[in-house]
């Protein structure tokens, strides 16, 4: 038994753009013309394009592999090839043993079927007998969190319930490769870091791990590895705080109008220098630049944090530092560097600037996304914030009768 | 073939699991199940009453129970015939996202559908048999050849199946072509007619491959005969090549399923 769980050795696809023959109606007529005229059917050469070119890569037993990338990088053409949905165009792919694919939570459920006789279907679906199914029925529905509902048809079900049961499910399924595609998307945040737990322990049993995903919190908990993918291409395989880096830097810049007074520069620092990959607990600068086009009075710089859902966690500015006021003429320009503890628990963070006046509640230049960073966490917090917890104290005891009940 | 024929074989729990899903519904839905099953046989079994009742007329002679039970024995397989040919020429389009997101062997699909017709017939045959007893058409020998004709109409069936419901994801007038094959293929078998009324020219019927075995289903059980042997050999032969045909084609084309839906 090799230890190599998947590989694929310079995989290509090749797709079509456009439309080619689809009826007998349009076929026909074209192939006839094609005997008696010689005339050639549509060379569809120009039209063609390659979603994936030159994918090499492989997972050992019991290892998990990010793959990020922006819409249209070739992540689900990989891994509808590596489920064998597709045929690559020229390359080769390995994979030793049951492989899974998570890549739409219930696809196969049926509307007016209850959700015990769905968990069968999507079961046998998913590869697993019947005797499998009924010996992990129990744990599949208690997973699910749904035992009330398991006799009514899965029509009637809410969205989260819906997928909170295709999860449980595929969860069950014991492969040894494991393909992840977006499904975390689903659910609330309870489920989906039960989902994760649950994803994490079965990288322990020695089940290896693929996930997609554009939420580089799940890759970064999940992952220690992650491939980068752009255009179809492979631009690295690294260390995922290394890759979410350089993912975060390629977000395309915010937009800029033409305002009286406009944010010119904002950029974050660490020890290091410019950077936008900091462990939890790091301290971060950062410098705001704004220019004025127009005099202006009594402005001041507002930052802020929001996490990946767009909810504002952390607002600051210059006037609620107890900052004076800053009146600029036009042409002048104004620097300040905000010094930030980053006590957040790891994860994705955009920030934001905005001018604001405070007397006439205005806002001048609000940028959502002056730049985004990455916080990883050594500490397996989970949440928004970083407490920096530890156990100063801990022992056996029998409950004596001193002991404030709570 | 033989190795993804194993794989078939592998996945046959998942063949029982999605032709029971498509039995299932069916009779959830309507809440006259069984009728269902049985409404298109006797719809279709009335008609050819119909017909043999004008073909007495015009012909002087008296209608026999025999007419009728050959009728009705010719009238359910085609009916399960119409209605799996129709099932697997849309199996793939409606379970598209299996299609398009899961790996399996998707023959499956037009095999399930077969598969739950299947039942629908068995159910309607069952009633069938039941007017067979009233009727008293007898017993004899020549009944062992009812499992082997059937055999042989369920081979067909698949065969096409899985021609036409590759073919429609690619092409998507099949499926209109096909429906007028199945409205007015009934003018060309021998279901409301006997092969023998058209005397010597009644063999050019009999090269369409169904008509040996509808014809062989009421000569074994009405007249208590052998079957042309063959004819049947014909049909045979015919619903292998389709099959073989129709399996090689489908596992040709399965890799480009997902890009092309």
């Amino acid at each position: 038994m090799s230890d190599i769980a998947l590989r694929m050795e310079h995989v290509y696809k090749k797709f079509r753009k456009g439309e080619t023959y689809n009826s007998l109606r349009d076929l026909l007529p074209a192939i006839t013309g094609k005997m008696f005229r010689g005339q050639e059917l549509d060379s569809n050469d120009k039209r063609e394009f390659w979603a994936l070119q030159d994918i090499s890569f492989e997972v050992k037993r019991g290892e998990a592999l990010g793959i990020i990338g922006h819409n249209g990088a070739g992540k689900s053409t990989a891994l509808k090839i590596l489920s064998r949905i597709m045929k690559p165009t020229k390359g080769n792919m390995i994979v030793n043993g049951r492989l899974s694919a998570l890549i739409e939570v219930g696809a196969g459920f049926h509307p007016d079927l209850t959700g015990m006789e769905n968990i069968f279907l999507n079961g046998t679906i998913l590869g697993m007998t019947k005797r499998e199914i009924e010996s992990k029925l129990d744990q599949i529905i208690a997973f699910s969190g749904i035992e009330e509902f398991i006799e009514t048809p899965v029509k009637r079900y809410s969205s989260g319930m819906y997928a909170r049961l295709g999860f449980s499910i595929a969860a069950h399924v014991d492969p040894e490769v494991l393909i992840v595609d977006e499904v975390l998307s689903v659910g609330d945040f309870i489920f989906q870091q039960r989902c994760v737990e649950r994803i994490q322990s079965v990288i322990k049993t020695g089940t290896s791990v693929l996930l997609v995903s554009h939420n580089i919190k799940t890759v970064t908990e999940v992952c220690p590895q992650t491939m980068l993918l752009e255009h179809g291409k492979i631009l690295a395989i690294d260390r995922t705080d290394a890759i979410a880096g350089r993912y975060l830097g390629a977000l395309p810049e915010a937009e800029e109008g033409n305002k009286a007074v406009y944010v010119s520069k904002v950029c974050v620092r660490g020890r290091a220098g410019q950077q936008s990959s900091f462990e939890s607990g790091d301290t971060a600068w950062v410098d705001v630049e704004i220019t004025a086009r127009e005099s202006l009075e009594r402005l001041s710089v507002v930052i802020w944090f929001a996490d990946d859902n767009q909810y504002m966690i952390f607002s600051v500015s210059t006037e609620r530092l107890g900052f004076p006021p800053i009146s600029l003429q036009a042409g002048e320009s104004y620097r300040c560097t905000f010094e930030l503890k980053l006590n957040m628990a790891h994860g994705t963070f955009n920030l934001g600037s905005d001018i604001f006046r405070y007397d006439r509640e205005m806002s001048y230049d609000r940028h959502n996304r002056s730049a985004t960073i990455f916080v990883g966490s050594t500490m397996a917090v989970r949440g928004a914030v970083n407490c920096f917890p530890t156990i100063i104290e801990s022992e056996k005891f029998t409950k004596s009768g001193n002991l404030c009940e709570v | 073939m033989i190795a993804e024929l194993r794989e078939l074989y592998k996945h046959r729990e998942l063949l029982y699991m999605i032709a029971y899903r498509d039995i299932k519904v069916r009779y959830k839905q309507s809440v006259m199940g069984f009728l269902w099953a049985i409404l298109m046989p006797i719809l279709i079994v009335l008609s050819g009453v119909v017909v043999r009742y004008a073909y007495a007329i015009v012909a002087h002679v008296p209608l026999k129970g025999a007419d009728i039970a050959s009728v009705a024995i010719r009238a359910v397989p085609w009916a399960f015939i119409v209605s799996s040919i129709r099932f697997t020429g849309s199996s793939l389009f409606s379970n598209f996202s299996l299609v398009v997101k899961i790996y399996f062997p998707k023959e499956i699909f037009p095999m399930a559908a077969v598969l739950a017709c299947l039942f629908d017939f068995l159910v309607a045959f069952a009633a069938l048999s039941i007017l067979l007893l009233v009727v008293n058409v007898g017993w004899s020998v020549y009944l062992l050849w009812v499992p082997v004709l059937l055999a042989t109409m369920i081979l067909f069936c698949v065969g096409v199946g899985l021609l036409i419901s590759a073919a429609s994801l690619f092409l998507r007038d099949v499926k209109y072509i096909v429906e007028v094959f199945l409205t007015f293929g009934i003018f060309f078998t021998p279901v409301f007619f006997d092969v023998r009324m058209f005397g010597s020219r009644g063999k050019w019927l009999m090269l369409n491959p169904v008509a040996p075995l509808l014809d062989g289903l009421s000569t074994c059980i009405v007249l208590h005969q052998s079957p042309d042997f063959l004819w049947f050999l014909y049909s045979f032969v015919i619903s292998v090549v389709v099959f073989v045909g129709g399996f090689v084609m489908f596992k040709h084309l399965e890799p480009a399923f997902a890009e092309s839906i």
